[in-house]
């Protein structure tokens, strides 16, 4: 089936079979990879991307519903689409210092980096596509909030803590050196 | 993990899904596809064809009714988290935020987990407490069902395959009323180990209707009929309570599996339905 979708900006076409799975489309067919497959069970969220702007599990989701909608995945944040070759070509948050030199880094990126938000980074660009909603949503949440917002998104490193002070600083909030 | 190979529809007008419905062989109505789609990926589900009414016009949205709610098939689980008419309907607005996780509540349905009829969802349960009806359309006219005849068997409803559920009704609770959902669950998305809808309505001090049914431990969610009839009438305390704890916990038809034995489960359902009458009441004196 001949499905259109615009992704992270642009409109991409492709023929796929009904049973392909929205995160394969991306990874496999846009080669997007920024976007992971974790527990292939609707439980980790490692593959969250924003469907019009609304946080999805797209492994729980065929690629031809989303035909002539949108989305955003962790390769949207970084601001005016201005790619650094690497990410576009597949690797994610780990090499998120390499974007500096080319494009200019999505403030919620910003914030995962100075804060710590990460360690391995597998759950990372769900994370930040997460956490953007909610800061569309809520410009200042408390702590409870963010924590709510990132229930459905597992994270095997951090134990959360510089999670949500990443997405914090993002929102503006003030943040102890140490909590 | 792949689904097996099946054929996509897209119908614009609910008319064009009946008439796919019952025309194609072994067709399943894909909603918001976060039950249904896992099954598929591991093959429990392999239908031919899918339909998909996500661009129906006409299925989605939560209108007050008499009094009560008419809730589109196409409602996700957080529009009824963020819905000013639910927030009138205590229970309700206690399970919305206890389903699934919130990415997962962007999608699903509420008529889609209804139809789904996991006894480990928890809209069957808050719904048998409301005493809500599901409305079921097919090409050959409409019909009502209670949600207790709807619900007849592990993932088997009452649905013909020509059919499709368009909303479920939830009455106007009477008196001053009072309700909630308890949820036991391991970590946030999972199924519950337990849930327990409970729902009071009391006049002049005494209990009305009392509503109350649970998650996770039979066949399909259980309705507690003879714990509701021995509050009807009764005074709102601890001895009552207790009385419908245990008749609700005897009920009960848990199976011992990896998030607890059936005593255990058994033990809770007897806890829940105490401290929910409790809260129920409370917010029936409030309300």
């Amino acid at each position: 089936m001949q499905i259109t979708v615009t992704v992270n900006g642009a409109e991409r076409s492709a023929d796929v079979e009904p049973r392909l799975l929205l995160v394969h489309f991306i990874r496999e067919v846009l080669e997007l990879t920024g976007t992971h497959v974790g527990c292939d069970t609707t439980s980790c969220g490692a593959c969250t991307v924003l469907l019009d702007g609304v946080p999805v599990k797209s492994c729980t989701m065929f690629g031809v519903q989303a035909d002539g909608r949108s989305i955003t995945s962790v390769e949207g944040l970084a601001q005016n689409g201005n790619l650094h070759p690497v990410q576009a070509d597949g690797r994610s948050l780990t090499t998120v210092e390499g974007l500096k030199q080319d494009g200019q880094l999505d403030r919620m990126q910003e914030a995962f980096k100075e804060m710590h938000g990460l360690q391995c980074g597998f759950c990372t660009p769900a994370m930040m596509l997460v956490a953007k909603a909610l800061l569309d949503r809520n410009p200042a949440p408390s702590n409870e909030d963010v924590r709510w917002a990132i229930s459905g998104n597992i994270c095997r490193c951090t134990g959360y803590m510089n999670i949500v002070k990443a997405i914090q600083a993002a929102a503006g909030a003030s943040v102890p050196a140490q909590a | 993990m792949l689904p097996s190979r099946f054929d996509y529809h897209r119908p614009e007008t609910l008319d064009e899904a009946l008439r796919l419905l019952a025309e194609l062989e072994d067709a399943k109505i894909l909603a918001g596809g976060q039950s249904l789609i896992p099954v598929m990926k591991l093959r429990f589900a392999a239908p031919a064809h899918l339909i998909d009414i996500n661009r129906i016009p006409g299925l989605d949205g939560i209108e007050p009714s008499g009094g009560g709610l008419r809730i589109g098939a196409l409602v996700r689980h957080n529009e009824m988290v963020s819905s000013d008419a639910v927030a009138g309907f205590p229970m309700l607005a206690a399970a919305a935020p206890q389903i699934a996780d919130p990415i997962v509540r962007n999608l699903g349905s509420v008529g889609g987990s209804l139809a789904h009829a996991d006894p480990a969802g928890d809209w069957g349960a808050v719904m048998l407490a409301a005493g809500a009806a599901v409305t079921l359309r097919s090409a050959r006219g409409e019909r009502e069902l209670p949600i207790g005849e709807f619900l007849v068997d592990v993932f088997t409803t009452a649905l013909e395959p020509d059919e499709i559920l368009t909303h479920v009704t939830v009455p106007a609770a009477g008196g001053s009323s009072g309700g909630t959902y308890l949820k036991l669950e391991r970590k946030i998305g999972d199924f519950a180990t337990v849930g327990a809808a409970v729902q009071l309505e009391m006049s002049n001090g005494t209990i009305g209707r009392a509503g109350i049914a649970l998650t996770g431990v039979g066949n399909t969610n259980v309705h507690a009929t003879e714990a509701e009839a021995s509050l009807a009438g009764a005074e709102p305390n601890e001895d009552a309570f207790a009385e419908a704890g245990r008749l609700a916990a005897a009920a009960s038809n848990p199976v011992s599996d990896v998030r607890g034995s059936a005593d255990y489960k058994r033990h809770v359902v007897d806890v829940f339905v105490r401290r929910g009458l409790a809260r129920a009441a409370e917010g029936a004196r409030a309300a």
